[in-house]
Formats: structure tokens, sequence, C-alpha cells
């Protein structure tokens, strides 16, 4: 009996006591929360948001966005110029760069990379549309790169493409079946991959040989958190360093607390109403069940117009949005449009109901004019108030609102089809406008089958869609803003959808670990989800770190209390098992 | 027919592989066609059934949509965490239960015999997501937050199982409490229809004290349906724990299971059910199998 109450203290004393010595030089750690899973980090099939912005710390682009103004800067290439007729651009990839391996950078990489994304359906899931005006792809020497495109492309300066090393990727079987997972992972960017555990976490340390110079810390870790409270909570207690996408009640609840900074940015992200104008496949044929009185462009108006957008981002945005307009978030404010005075629509439910009126929607003997169903995600807190709030509005102008909230793939499901009347949507916009004025051309509608559209708003405008071929071609800087610019303007006089609000990006960091984040752009930029990735790569660690908790007390605590309990368990066990012959 | 279930099941979840895949990033409609040619999407649903079936009788699980990996990898990588979650917790769940039950029901209406049931009943009531939270913060800085390892805990044994035990603590904690209940009301129950049984009068007849009757009389006759429900819950066990797993960010099978709802992951899903419906079978088996060791009476039978 004494030997096993021996066992247990000296088991209990382990537990209590082996809180691990501190190591004289501990690496500086940047330990970023993540809240969404890695589908893979092979950068040909990573699609998700939170693998791109791991694969763009391994791999620099050809060009990338200069963390100030967003403006197109050095990336693997230093200079590039396009050939009179805009169908041919030489990059050059200037000497000296490495891949984190020591090998040179050179333009075969490049080369190599582009073409394996032509020939190979695989290399095309996640980046294809960046490749599919190309022509061919060819490195005549080791720094220069041609790119031959099939029509004159606007968007050659801007081409999110991970660049791969040759020498790695030549011996890659499948590109389909590679899980680019030989750690280290060779890399051009300013860290490398070094360790990948599936659901957990993702190590990766600064690579010293970095062409704009090695990063001011030691490793970089992705922790994986399955719901944002947690992650919310391990920055309060100081487990983690960074965390985004924070909803607004979380983002006040760490206001004034010590050590926490806090940074409200203007955001890529818009949340629109869409109102299913009579959708259409790209064939011509209807598809869906949109109310037919949608169709008519006066009466989406005047649902635009009863909509009070300043109350909306006030009461459920929490005043951390922007009152919404055209496609193009201000964060891009080269492409970002607002109504002039006289194109604007005024919230004015009078002049809403005498439109309605006049549209031939007279309210019937209850006040009700027609009802419409209003679809939005369960569970997210803004389609749940928005929900409310248009509600009133609605029946304010004698629309009754039946409103539908359902699962995040049902509501994908209802908008791929059309099956709506109003319903919320929303999209991440990248620095060219390209992507998001794209979306809303015809050519985006789903075919005959109602599949491979990749639009939810199903407009089709021959004026809109002019517009956008002019301005895909369009070389001067000057004159594509004014087309982008009068595209937004088309785009909310006809109203398939109502830009609801330019959402802010609510992240915080631990300023007593990390002094100092580069935002992107310089004022009101975010530090995550960059165009870049400036935000990971410039920060500067605090001159005295404060202690990462350990909460070793709280184990050894609990293992004291465990191991008193099996202590006391046993003796009066053995006690018993002693007495019980004299107690039968 | 586990197989035929999931694959049917799974494709009457709401939603497109294809455009959850997609949706956000600048894609073609030849991209779309592409990627579902690839997963076999645009084939009629009775060949991909085929081919699935045929896959899985030769141990092919297919291969997951959202993680581009083989199904049983991912899996298996996923098997070892839940089992160490929920199998610790189980465990303890079932001792304490157990232990509680017996005491209550022998003492039934005792002040020890009310709290134990009312605090029981109350976990059990309360939900899971809400306790976690709770759990986690009223201990303040004494535990982490999320996951199974820090990820700056040194590369040594020792370390890294202290820091797995440092981290398990409270998502078991929230399960044992959750799940506690039901094997103190089964326990207690089970007694309480034992205690009127003749054989106890004759064994206190005999002269045994209160304590003897109770643990060489009482308690084995009592014991078999919490038995049945251990193993029962012990086959459930590989589904993991949905709620706690996404509370702790505990990278386990319920976790995946989340995930795999939100693509929808077809193959991920369908590999999922099988795992876990074989856990099932297996485990009632094995209680079946464990009955005739306990009870002489299933033996003879």
């Amino acid at each position: 009996m004494r030997v096993k109450l021996c066992v247990l203290l000296a088991v209990a004393t382990t537990l209590g006591l082996a809180a691990p010595a501190a190591t004289a030089q501990a690496p500086v750690i940047l330990k970023v929360a993540i809240v969404q899973q890695i589908d893979s980090l092979n950068p040909f099939l990573a699609v998700f948001q939170s693998s791109t912005e791991i694969n763009k710390l391994m791999y620099d682009y050809l060009t990338a966005y200069s963390a100030d103004d967003q403006a197109v800067v050095e990336g693997l290439a230093r200079r590039w110029e396009a050939s009179p007729d805009k169908l041919t651009w030489t990059f050059t990839v200037p000497d000296g760069k490495k891949w984190s391996d020591g090998e040179p950078i050179t333009a075969h990489d490049v080369a190599f990379t582009y073409n394996l994304m032509l020939t190979d359906e695989a290399a095309r899931t996640a980046n294809g549309s960046f490749v599919a005006n190309f022509e061919s792809v060819t490195a005549p020497d080791d720094r220069t790169v041609v790119i031959r495109t099939k029509a004159p492309q606007v968007t050659m300066l801007a081409l999110d493409v991970p660049i791969v090393p040759r020498h790695v990727w030549e011996q890659v079987g499948s590109v389909k079946d590679y899980a680019n997972d030989r750690m280290p992972v060779v890399g051009s960017g300013p860290f490398v991959l070094t360790e990948h555990v599936p659901g957990q976490f993702i190590k990766l340390r600064a690579n010293e040989g970095y062409w704009r110079g090695a990063p001011k810390y030691d490793e970089l870790h992705f922790v994986y958190f399955q719901n944002s409270d947690a992650a919310v909570q391990a920055l309060a207690k100081g487990e983690i360093d960074l965390v985004n996408r924070m909803a607004p009640a979380q983002f006040d609840s760490l206001e004034g607390k010590a050590g926490v900074t806090r940074n409200q940015a203007q955001g890529r992200r818009f949340t629109e109403l869409l109102i299913n104008p009579g959708a259409r496949t790209r064939t011509g044929e209807p598809i869906g069940d949109g109310h037919p009185a949608l169709r008519d462009v006066r009466v989406r108006r005047a649902i635009a117009q009863a909509i009070d957008l300043d109350a909306l981002v006030d009461r459920v945005n929490h005043g951390y949005a922007e009152k919404g307009a055209g496609l193009v978030p201000p964060v891009f404010a080269k492409w970002h449009w607002r109504p002039e005075p006289g194109q604007e629509r005024p919230f004015d439910p009078d002049a809403a109901n005498a439109a309605l009126d006049a549209a031939g929607h007279p309210r019937g003997a209850d006040g009700t004019r027609f009802s419409l169903r209003l679809t939005g995600r369960a569970g997210r807190a803004y389609d749940e108030q928005a929900a409310e709030h248009l509600k009133r509005s609605m029946s304010d102008i004698g629309i009754a609102l039946d409103v539908r909230l359902v699962s995040d793939n049902q509501l994908n499901e209802a908008t791929t089809a059309a099956t709506y009347d109003l319903a919320f949507s929303g999209w991440a916009t990248s620095v060219d406008p390209d992507f998001i004025l794209g979306l809303h051309t015809c050519a985006q509608r789903p075919g005959a089958d109602g599949k491979g559209g990749t639009t939810d708003a199903y407009f089709c405008d021959e004026t809109y869609d002019r517009l956008y071929a002019q301005q895909l071609s369009e070389f001067d800087e000057g004159r594509r803003r004014d087309l982008v610019r009068q595209m937004q303007a088309r785009f909310y006089d006809q109203v398939p959808a109502v830009v609801l609000a330019y959402d802010n990006a609510l992240e915080a960091y631990r300023s007593d670990h990390f002094a100092r984040f580069t935002t992107q752009p310089a004022h009101g930029g975010v530090i995550m989800a960059q165009n870049g990735v400036w935000g990971y790569y410039q920060a500067e660690p605090a001159e005295v770190t404060a202690a990462r908790p350990r909460g070793w007390g709280g184990f050894a605590a609990a293992g004291a209390a465990m191991a008193a309990v099996l202590v006391a368990i046993v003796a009066y066990a053995l006690r018993r098992r002693a007495t019980a012959g004299e107690r039968e | 027919m586990v197989a035929v279930l999931g694959f049917f099941l799974f494709r009457v979840v709401p939603g497109d592989p294809v455009v959850s895949m997609t949706r956000g990033r600048p894609t073609t409609a030849a991209m779309q066609a592409e990627l579902r040619a690839r997963f076999g999407l645009d084939r009629p649903l009775h060949e991909q059934f085929w081919s699935y079936f045929t896959g899985l009788l030769r141990g092919d699980l297919g291969t997951s949509f959202t993680f581009r990996r083989p199904v049983a990898d991912v899996i298996a990588e996923r098997l070892g965490p839940t089992l160490l979650l929920v199998g610790t917790a189980t465990l303890v769940a079932v001792l304490l239960g157990l232990w509680l039950g017996v005491r209550a029901g022998w003492r039934r209406g005792s002040p020890f015999d009310r709290v134990t049931t009312g605090v029981s009943l109350t976990l059990w009531a309360v939900p899971t997501f809400w306790l976690g939270m709770l759990l986690m913060m009223a201990t303040g800085d004494l535990f982490p937050s999320r996951g199974m390892r820090d990820t700056d805990t040194p590369p040594d044994f020792v370390s890294q199982s202290l820091d797995v035990a440092h981290h398990l603590v409270l998502p078991s904690v929230t399960l044992v409490a959750v799940v506690c209940a039901e094997y103190v009301l089964v326990m207690r129950s089970s007694l309480l229809e034992e205690t009127t049984a003749p054989y106890l009068v004759t064994a206190r007849a005999k002269g045994l004290r209160d304590d003897l009757v109770r643990r060489r009389h009482a308690v084995p006759n009592a014991v078999l349906p919490a038995i049945t429900l251990v193993f029962l819950r012990f086959g459930l066990v590989v589904g993991g724990a949905i709620t706690t797993e996404t509370v702790f960010s505990w990278p386990g099978l319920g976790l995946l299971f989340y995930d795999a709802l939100t693509g929808p992951d077809y193959f991920l899903l369908q590999g999922l059910l099988v795992v876990t419906a074989g856990a099932v079978v297996v485990m009632n088996l094995l209680a079946d199998l464990l009955h005739g060791v306990l009870d002489p009476r299933v033996r003879a039978a």
C-alpha cells in the first residue's frame, strides 16, 4: 500500500511540477486564428479563402499590390510591358531572387506554372479563369516571360496565380492527387510551410532568403478554431495574437481590454439584397419561380426606395459598415461609385407607394398589394435582423414579406436555381473590378440545363454588357474608370439587387506581443485577408513581449486534485479490504 | 444497406458541391463542368451509385471533394482524437454515473438521491454548447480554449502528452457533465426495481450487512441494463461529439461531419456514415456477447 501511495504521489508531483522550463531563446511566434477549414495547400486546388491566404505566404505572384494604395508593384517580375496591340505581354524576372531551397527563380518557373494550367485540367481548378484567355506562354531566356493572349485583356497585371518552382513540381505526377506536403515546402514567399496537421494547425517559418528581406520574427502559426467566440476568447487570454472576421458584438466585447488593439477596417465585402428580375438561362428560357411583378423595373426601384439603408447600417451592422451604392466597395477608391445628385434614390416610402400605384399594383382590401418571399441564411445574425427590418419597410409600401431563413446550402440552391423573390447575398471583391462586374453579365447565367452559372442576380442588360466588353479592353485607366462607374450606375438604375452595405472588416491583435501591423491600404485597411501578405510579413514584435498564459497552474491544481481523489479512493478501498474479514 | 441509405440520404442534402466550391471565386462555366466531370457528378445517379458501391466492396471510400484526398485517410486521421476524447469522457461518465446511480437508488428519497438526480438532470438538460462556453469562461486562463495541442509545445513525448491531457480536460468535463445523467438514471431505476426483490430479503435474513446486500446481490443484477446502454453509447462514440468538438475545436470526427455537411461533401459523408454505423453494429454485438458472460441466464438460453 505504501508503494502505491508513493507512485501516486510521484504522478501527482510530475503532473504538478512538469511546467516546462522556459528555454533561453524561444522563437518569436505570431499565432493567428483561422475559423475556416483548409481544403488543400496545393495552390492549384485550394479554393477556400483560408488556404489561398496561406498559399500567398508561400508563393509570390508575378506582380503584387502595394500596401499603401494597392497599386501594382514588383512581384516575381520587376518590369513588364505590353505590345502596341496589347496581345503580347513581356515580363522580366530579375536575377537574384531565390526559392527557399536556394535555387534561383527564373522565367522558366513562371512559364512552367502557366503552361501546367493550360495543359492540365486539374491545375485549372482554383485559378483557371486567369489563364482562360491565354494563347501561349514561353520563356525565351532565364529572365523573360512572354504571354500571348487571345484578346486584349486589361487584367494582365492582376494575375493572382501562385508561381511554383519547376524543379519541384516537374516531379509531381498528378496535380489533382498532390497534397503539397513535402515539408518544408519549397516556395518563394516570405514564409516557408513546415508543418500541417489537418483540423489543428499550420506552421510556417520565416524565409531568411526572401528577396524583400526576412520577416522580423521567426515563426507564423495558424491555429484552427471551429467557432469564432472561442477565437475571440483565446485572443482575450493571449493564447493567440491576431483574429479577424469578428461580429460587431465580439468586437465590442474587446473594447478597452488591456494588451488588445482593435482594427476597424474598410472591408472588401458587400451585402446585397437580390431582387429576382425574372431569371432566365443563357439561352433565354425562364428559370426559377420569381414573382412576375419584379420583372418590372419600376417595382424593383420602388422596393429599393423603401429601404432605409442608413437605418440598416446603424441598427443591423451596429455602425460597422458603410451605406451601399455601387458594386465596388469604397476601399477600392479608384473604381468605387456613388450616385451623383439626381441619380440617387433617397429613402422615400411615399414615392415608392406612388410608384407602385402607377405600376398597376393597387393595394387590396387588407392594404396589401402582393406578397414576396425573402430568403436568407438561418444563424447569420445579419440576415435574421435585417429580415425583420425589411419586413416592416415592405409592409409600409403594401408588400407582405414571407421570411424564409434556411441553411447555407439551401440558400445557395435557391439562388442558383432562381427560386427566390428577394434574397440576401454578398460578395468579396478584388483589386481589379473585373470579377465583380463580370459576374453580372448575361454570359454568367446558367446554361440550358440550369448548371454552370456563377451569378445569383440574373442580371442581363445590353447596355451593361456593352460597357463591360469596352472596359475589358480599355487600357487607359482614366477611361476605364469612367466605363466601370457607368456600369455601376446602370446596375444601380436597373436594380437587379440593392447593395445594402459595405461591411467593415473587424480585427484585433495582441499589441503586447506584436507592436505594429501593416494595413492595406495604409489608412483604414485590413491586416488579414489583404491583396498580399503585408500584414503578416511586416508585423513587428513588441520590444518586451508579455508572456503567454500557459495555464499550467490550473493543470497542476486539477492534476493534484485528481491524484488526491485517487489516493483517497485507493486508501479507502484498501482499508475496507483489510477490515472486511472483521466486519462480516 | 448502410451504403444504400448513406448514398441516397446525402444526395437529398440540399446544395451543390461544385457551386459551393466555386462560389465567390472567378470561375467560368467550362471550369464548373470540368469539376463536375472530375467528381463524377455529371453522370446519372445510378451509375454514380454503382461506381461508389463497387468501390466500397474493394474498400475504397472515394475521394473527398473538399480535401482532395482519399476519404479513408481523412477519417483515419480524425479517429484518434475522437476516440481519445469520447473514450475518456465515456469511461469517466460510466464510472461516475454508475456509482452515483447505485448510491442514489439504494437510498431513494435521501438528500443524496435528490441532489444527485437533480444535478444530473439539470446538466443533461443544459445545452452542450452553452455549458462548454461557460466552462471556458469560468476557468479563465487555467485551460486552453481550443484544439488538442499547442503549436509551440516541445516535441518530446512527455511534454506532448501533458499538453494533450491539458487540452483534454475541458472538453471531457463538458461531455461527462452532459452524458453522465443517463447512466445515473438507468442505474438508479434498475436498482430500484431490484430493491423489492425477494432474494434481497433472503440476503438480509441471512444477516448480511446492508452494504454487502447491495454490492453482492442487488448491483450485479441491476447492472445488466446499464451495460447494454454503455455499449450502445460506445458505438455512437465513434460518431464523435459534434457540439463539444465544435465548441473546443477538437479535431475529431464530429467536427469532420459538421464540415462535410456544409459542402455537401458526398463521399466524406457516406464514408463517415459507414464507419459510424459499422462501429454501432460491432459494439452491439459486443454488448450481446458480454451479456452472456455477465448473466448466466443468457448463457443458458
